[in-house]
């Protein structure tokens, strides 16, 4: 998938899961604060992402994501994941 | 009247397999509607018995946003949709939320649940299973959710006594207002039992009706052909209110409900006392509380399951109490299956409409009377009642009794 294909498929995921317009799920958003995520949505997104992306983000493979980018991101770093 | 805090009833609500409103709840009820059909939720399935008693036409949308919806069992989408009824019915607005309290309970919890998540671990391991699992299957979760959407800050307490937690959660539900804890108490029961292995449990125990020929016909309380219970699923909610509370802000009072009953048969796990000497003393315990004798009682909403034990054991504990006399008995089971941790909830409602009504509803294909229970059974059609108090009996494995006692507000 390129970022643009995780992108789509980020921004279709949380509008469904977090229950908000998709014009709402902008870059930038902000999971908690703008879209009113809590904890358990984290475990549901990365379920329906796997289920939607083929890329399964370990447990705690979202603790530091803030906004809708940085989901994507994760996304594509498990996708092709980074080696030092 | 003693001086005792009274407890007015001002709002009630159900969700049922006979109607997802009061008036087709009642009218239902009163028609002998029958509700025992094949369970397509069961297509497909590995299971000894396929039918039961479905809530239709519940769309929990109408209730719920997206996110709560999929973050629920049925069974506390279920219980919430009858609670906001009862609320709503009560129309209770402006009031102190510190003094609101919150009762529920169901024997199982998110039944539904629980069983389609082990398969999920088992087919798919563990980061297939729901993240929402834990606040989906616990008992307390439909009690929780009640108190979080309406803000209602006083005690909030899920019951699991099986097939009496309904009738508990009412009972209990009274006695915080009559200790003092609050001023009004929401309190009923939900159950959505109708999933494979529960299923599949209750018919190896021996506890179902075999129908299956003819599940229309299959719960028929009392009657001579009996042979089981039928498993069904539903919520029905009260909202008890403290009397002077309910006069003072001019609410439609429909019922007060006037005395609660409950102990242990300590006999055995799901065999009732012998000669029902439990659920006798039981009745005896609501009718105390309520000051009362049993020649006082006008109408018995029955716990009437339809087991060839259950009803012999309830009808003989009736005999014995209340003597050969025309004390019209009925069971709400025979339209509505067994509805498990709702039942007692549900039934306390029908109780409530039997005392506004001043009918008793007939006992759904109740057709020959078993010669073993030798009380007078409401069949057919509803019959007139004098006004008096309604008891509604509920009775569960593990032994635990419950009865409540209502009566007209003026009685």
């Amino acid at each position: 998938m390129d970022t643009e294909e995780i992108y789509q498929a980020v921004s279709e995921v949380c509008a469904e899961i977090l229950g908000v317009s998709p014009d709402a799920v902008t870059a930038s958003a902000l999971l908690r604060d703008d879209l009113g995520a809590d904890s358990l949505d984290f475990a549901e997104l990365a379920m329906a992402l796997e289920d939607r992306t083929g890329v399964s983000v370990p447990n705690g493979g979202f603790a530091h994501v803030k906004t809708i980018q940085d989901v994507v991101d994760a996304v594509r770093n498990h996708e092709y994941p980074v080696t030092s | 009247m003693s001086s005792r805090t009274r407890v007015a009833v001002t709002g009630i609500g159900v969700k049922s397999p006979v109607g997802n409103d009061i008036q087709t709840f009642w009218s239902g009820l009163c028609a002998g509607r029958s509700t025992g059909r094949r369970l397509s939720v069961l297509d497909g399935m590995d299971v000894p018995i396929d039918f039961g008693c479905e809530v239709t036409g519940f769309d929990p949308s109408e209730y719920l946003d997206a996110k709560s919806i999929r973050r629920t069992d049925r069974t506390t989408q279920l219980g919430f949709a009858a609670a906001a009824d009862a609320i709503a019915d009560a129309g209770l607005t402006d009031i102190d939320a510190a003094r609101c309290a919150v009762v529920a309970g169901s024997g199982q919890g998110g039944t539904k649940s629980l069983e389609d998540e082990f398969y999920a671990l088992v087919k798919g391991g563990y980061h297939r299973v729901n993240p929402n699992w834990v606040p989906m299957i616990i008992v307390n979760a439909t009690a929780a959710l009640v108190s979080i959407r309406y803000n209602y800050l006083g005690p909030s307490l899920a019951i699991a006594t099986a097939c009496t937690s309904g009738a508990h959660a009412v009972g209990e539900g009274a006695r915080l207002i009559r200790e003092g804890s609050a001023d009004i108490a929401v309190a009923g029961g939900a159950e959505s039992p109708l999933a494979p292995l529960t299923i599949s449990a209750f018919a190896l125990m021996g506890a179902l009706s075999r129908r299956a020929d003819d599940p229309e016909h299959a719960s028929r309380p009392f009657d001579v052909d009996r042979d089981g219970f039928v498993i069904g699923e539903g919520a029905g909610f009260l909202v008890l209110e403290r009397w002077d509370h309910a006069v003072a802000r001019g609410a439609n009072i429909h019922a007060e409900l006037t005395g609660y009953g409950r102990n242990s048969d300590a006999h055995h796990m799901t065999v009732p006392s012998p000669d029902g000497a439990g659920a006798r003393s039981c009745m005896e315990l609501s009718l105390r509380d309520a000051g009362i004798t049993p020649d006082d009682v006008v109408h018995i909403n029955a716990h009437g399951t339809s087991t060839p034990l259950n009803d012999a054991t309830e009808a003989a504990a009736i005999n014995q109490l209340f003597g050969p006399r025309d004390l019209p008995v009925t069971s709400s089971k025979g339209s509505t299956g067994h509805l498990i941790g709702a039942a007692g909830a549900v039934e306390a409602v029908a109780a409530v409409m039997a005392v506004k009504e001043g009918l008793a509803h007939p006992t759904a294909n109740h057709v020959e009377r078993d010669p073993k229970c030798e009380i007078d059974i409401v069949s057919g059609t509803p019959r007139k009642i004098a006004r008096g108090p309604v008891i509604s009996n509920s009775f569960g494995f593990g032994g635990h009794n419950a009865t409540i006692v209502f009566a007209p507000s003026s009685w």
